[in-house]
């Protein structure tokens, strides 16, 4: 009966030192005391939308979604991860809505390219306009126009003389 | 008339057709990625036998719905009563993702407003909710006999919604 008593201790003792030290590997080392990786976890964050408060990074946001984000982007650092593939990570998930910076892609050429039509478009409008205004501002002369406008300044001059 | 002025009318006239088609269009709703794609592995215990597992895999045959709520999930009421109905209707198996809730608050929400879910497993940290895109509880998946996500709805389903969209999807994969 003692033994299976001390055996039984010795179980339990058994068990409760594996869980610790269970306990013990399990916990990860916080990103947040390594500088680097901190860094690197905040500048994800600041890429990636919350899609619960749209206009906030989830850098910015306290939404739970947030939140549980940015614990996803520091796992992924401290498993070694790359920044393009988590940010891959997120858009497998969340479509290139997350992104701050949409990428560069046949659908989002507009989106890219499009104040720099505009800006083209403007300049095109601004140079017309210049160019009829000046055309307006002066008529054509004809040549007794310019004789009379050669005869007045011979005038000036000569009264000066 | 003069020519001219008809260029900032035509330009005016194409804004106001972008502004009324933006005011069609609802900003909270993200087309998902995951439409078209496997639906993304889990595996997680049942809300009502923690000891039992449920996947994905466990599924494949068969069309049916994921169903992401939870009892802190004020919208997830709205949509309850029309799950209820469906579920009644026996048309298609519905699976509960129990989104970050708590199990107790969870089975007891259940006890209060009925139980339409085939089976409710408990993702409590929502890691599940991330791999399938989940941003917004509830939202409702429709996966095909592939284990292929075919369709997402976020936000609580309305019945039209369940009559026009769900329901002729459903019954068009199970035909296929």
């Amino acid at each position: 009966m003692k033994r299976v008593a001390g055996l039984a201790r010795a179980a339990c003792i058994a068990v409760l030192v594996g869980y610790a030290s269970s306990l013990l590997a399990a916990e990860a080392v916080p990103t947040e005391q390594d500088p680097a990786t901190n860094a690197r976890a905040v500048a994800l964050s600041q890429q990636l939308r919350c899609l619960v408060c749209q206009n906030q990074t989830i850098a910015d946001s306290s939404a739970e979604l947030a939140v549980d984000l940015r614990r996803q982007v520091r796992e992924q650092i401290a498993a070694g991860r790359t920044d393009s593939e988590i940010l891959a990570y997120m858009t497998d998930r969340y479509s290139d809505f997350v992104l701050y910076r949409p990428p560069l892609k046949p659908q989002t050429i507009l989106l890219w390219a499009g104040p720099l039509l505009l800006l083209a478009i403007a300049a095109v409008v601004v140079i017309r306009i210049v160019r009829d205004r000046r055309a307006a501002e002066l008529p054509a002369l004809s040549d007794e126009d310019i004789a009379r406008a050669k005869r007045l300044l011979d005038d000036v001059h000569g009264d000066r003389a | 008339m003069n020519r001219k002025l008809l260029i900032p009318l035509a330009v005016f006239v194409v804004v106001l057709g972008f502004l009324f088609v933006g005011l069609t269009l609802n900003p909270r709703e993200v087309p998902s990625p995951l439409v078209g794609k496997p639906a993304p592995a889990f595996r997680l215990a049942r809300l009502d036998q923690p000891d039992q597992l449920l996947a994905p895999a466990d599924l494949a045959g068969k069309v049916w719905l994921l169903n992401v709520w939870a009892s802190w999930c004020v919208s997830c009421r709205v949509e309850h009563p029309l799950l209820v109905e469906l579920s009644k209707a026996k048309v298609v198996p519905i699976v509960g993702l129990n989104y970050k809730d708590r199990r107790d608050l969870g089975l007891q929400w259940l006890a209060q407003h009925g139980d339409p879910y085939d089976v409710s497993v408990v993702d409590a940290d929502g890691r599940v909710g991330i791999d399938w895109g989940v941003y917004g509880v509830p939202e409702t998946f429709v996966v095909d006999k592939q284990g292929v996500i075919r369709y997402k709805h976020i936000g609580p389903v309305d019945a039209a919604a369940v009559k026009d969209k769900i329901l002729p999807l459903v019954r068009q994969l199970q035909a296929s």
